[in-house]
């Protein structure tokens, strides 16, 4: 099991230099530079300013010089909010977006699975239809729609909730982005979850459970719920990863100082530092949490061994 | 039929409702079955006979339909809410699958999977639940039971896993266990053991059983009483000596005609019985078997023959007079 988890850590390292190699290589690619503007520099300050984030170097030696910093841990200075590292972007930026991230991912998974349990239960009849038809809604409404309606209707309306912002400690503020995070996961996690329940129900050991004489209860929550969830884990690996790092979208809607801006922002602005910095933390993240999710299904299916 | 039956089965019949149409899986069985007693169900797929027992068990799926009546320990099993049916299952009847392989909960230990009915039926702490599951793997020669409790299904062979299941299906004695075809999945010695072990119980706990299979030898074996199913129907039922000896219907003589013989005896061709099950959607009119019939009259194309009772234990479905089968 230890093992296993250090070989899958090392397995990483590669897909990591690939991932930052090409990243780096790529925002390079694409046209105009960081000090770019409608009003153009002197170019005595343009050289000077190119001197000092190293950019008159070949590009070899940058993609050298940012390597070893990054195998130091330091993303480098932002070339755009002059006064902050990276680093530092990134930790305010994502410990927002992992607040909001998380507490979507949390309400998403709860009531995604709940949903699903009723619907595979109720299998063509209303309620099933009615809570498949609010997950196709959930899923094909995009979140630049759902959002303003929540706060046309939650803070503008009925006043419930704050509109936007990040400032004060109240948890009201969490609310909307949460909801309009969380929706389309529910959406997809619930239809997950009510396809693999319908067909776990039909297994042959359900059947074994109930010729036994278990109450339904035992047997949805005690035969039936693991071997269905299984879907639902795989599905979580990625979408954590995505749900956690913030949403550009929910972000700006919301005015929420989280990653997601930050990343927008940086590619807009060529901010090559900032871009590669969240581009290689995205990465980590999603090769973690891939991680956390094979561990779990070997702590979740008893058939799967680690050696 | 008595008052003394352990199970009683009247005039039980199954449909299913599919896109196509309505299935007739099983029309009009009537059987009954003594304390002790076993019962062997013969029949080739689709005859019904699977279906009859899941009827029976309230385990039919969810398009199925079963009409009748099922009297097991004074009541009618078909009318039961699920709470009085879940009492019956598991703690009085017992149910041995084919498949030992999907059968068992893939995600739960041996030991939740037996413990937990005990729990639910007998009361027993978890404690007590865990000595008894031992002590029934011990009675079905599982070795080192102590320990294997704790295994997962998959850490078992196939023939182990049935013997859990059997296991399973003992562990809070019940008066009936109906075993649906325990050994099609298993290959030749396993299921030479499991019979035999099945053999054992019925000798040991005096506990009845039907027995569903396909295989003649199986219920030769076993059996002291024989049902024989075609189309959903009932053919012939009569104790095993006399299925064997005197066979009093067409289906049943092509069935044993059919099976190999290793005295080879001049024919070196392997009988069968022409022509194929009847489709469940489209059923004859008149007798199922009618269109594979060697002795068909005109009448069995027309009417549905009943099945009429010569004495207490057989009875056959057939118009055409036993003196007149070929």
């Amino acid at each position: 099991m230890l093992r296993y988890a250090l070989r899958r850590l090392v397995g990483a390292i590669p897909t990591l230099l690939v991932l930052i190699t090409l990243a780096f290589f790529m925002i390079r690619v694409a046209p105009g530079g960081p000090f770019d503007s409608e009003k153009s520099l002197p170019p005595e300050i343009e050289a000077n300013l190119n001197e000092a984030y190293h950019l008159d170097e070949p590009l070899w030696q940058q993609y050298l010089r940012y390597m070893g910093n990054i195998l130091q841990g330091d993303f480098g200075p932002s070339f755009q909010y002059r006064e902050y590292s990276v680093n530092e972007l990134i930790a305010q930026g994502f410990s927002v977006s992992l607040t909001i991230g998380g507490t979507a991912l949390l309400v998403a998974l709860l009531v995604g699975c709940t949903l699903g349990i009723i619907a595979a239960l109720r299998q063509n009849r209303p309620t099933d239809y009615a809570v498949m038809t609010l997950a196709m809604t959930g899923i094909s409404i995009p979140n630049f729609v759902v959002a303003p309606l929540l706060i046309l209707a939650f803070a503008v309306g009925l006043g419930w909730f704050p509109a936007g912002g990040w400032e004060g400690d109240s948890l009201a503020k969490i609310v909307l982005p949460v909801i309009a995070l969380a929706l389309p996961y529910i959406a997809y996690i619930s239809r997950l979850m009510r396809s693999s329940m319908i067909e776990t129900l039909r297994s042959n050991y359900i059947r074994t459970a109930r010729a036994k004489g278990m109450p339904e209860r035992v047997v949805i929550l005690r035969h039936a719920l693991k071997p269905a969830f299984m879907p639902v884990l795989s599905f979580l690996g990625p979408a954590a990863a995505a749900i956690i790092t913030g949403s550009v979208v929910i972000e700006m809607i919301f005015g929420i100082p989280g990653l997601g801006r930050y990343f927008v922002q940086g590619a807009l602005n060529r901010d090559y530092t900032l871009v590669m910095g969240v581009v290689v933390f995205y990465g980590i993240l999603i090769i973690l949490f891939n991680f956390i999710v094979d561990l779990l299904y070997g702590a979740l299916d008893p058939k799967v061994r680690y050696d | 039929m008595s008052a003394n039956n352990l199970l009683e089965v009247h005039n039980l019949r199954v449909r299913f409702a599919t896109q196509d149409g309505e299935v007739e899986a099983v029309n009009g069985v009537n059987f009954s079955l003594a304390p002790g007693e076993t019962l062997g169900i013969v029949g080739e797929s689709g005859s019904g006979k699977s279906q009859t027992v899941l009827a029976i068990m309230g385990l039919l799926a969810g398009n199925g339909q079963a009409s009748g009546k099922v009297v097991f320990g004074g009541k009618d099993l078909l009318t039961l809410g699920s709470r009085e049916l879940n009492a019956v299952r598991g703690a009085n009847i017992g149910m041995i699958f084919q498949d030992p392989m999907t059968s068992l909960n893939p995600f739960l230990r041996i030991s939740t999977q037996l413990t937990e009915s005990l729990v639910a039926h007998r009361g027993m702490s978890k404690k007590e639940a865990l000595a008894r599951a031992v002590e029934v793997l011990d009675a079905v020669h599982i070795p080192d039971a102590k320990n294997r409790v704790h295994y997962y299904p998959h850490e078992f062979s196939g023939g182990m896993r049935q013997r859990v299941m059997i296991a399973m299906a003992l562990l809070c004695k019940p008066q009936l266990i109906i075993a649906d075809e325990p050994t099609t999945a298993l290959d030749v010695t396993v299921q030479a053991q499991i019979l035999a072990l099945l053999d054992e119980l019925k000798r040991d706990f005096g506990v009845a059983i039907i027995l569903i299979t396909h295989d003649l030898g199986v219920v030769a074996g076993l059996c002291e009483k024989v049902m024989v199913m075609y189309g959903g129907q009932v053919m012939e039922c009569a104790p095993l000596d006399d299925i064997f000896a005197h066979p009093r219907h067409p289906y049943t003589r092509g069935l044993l005609r059919s099976v190999p013989r290793l005295d080879g005896a001049g024919e070196t061709r392997l009988a069968t019985i022409p022509g194929n099950p009847p489709d469940l959607l489209h059923l004859p009119v008149g007798c199922p078997f009618s269109p594979r019939c060697p002795d068909v009259r005109d009448l069995c194309r027309s009417d549905r023959p009943l099945l009429r009772y010569q004495d207490a234990d057989s009875a056959r479905a057939c118009h055409v007079p036993v003196e007149e089968l070929t």
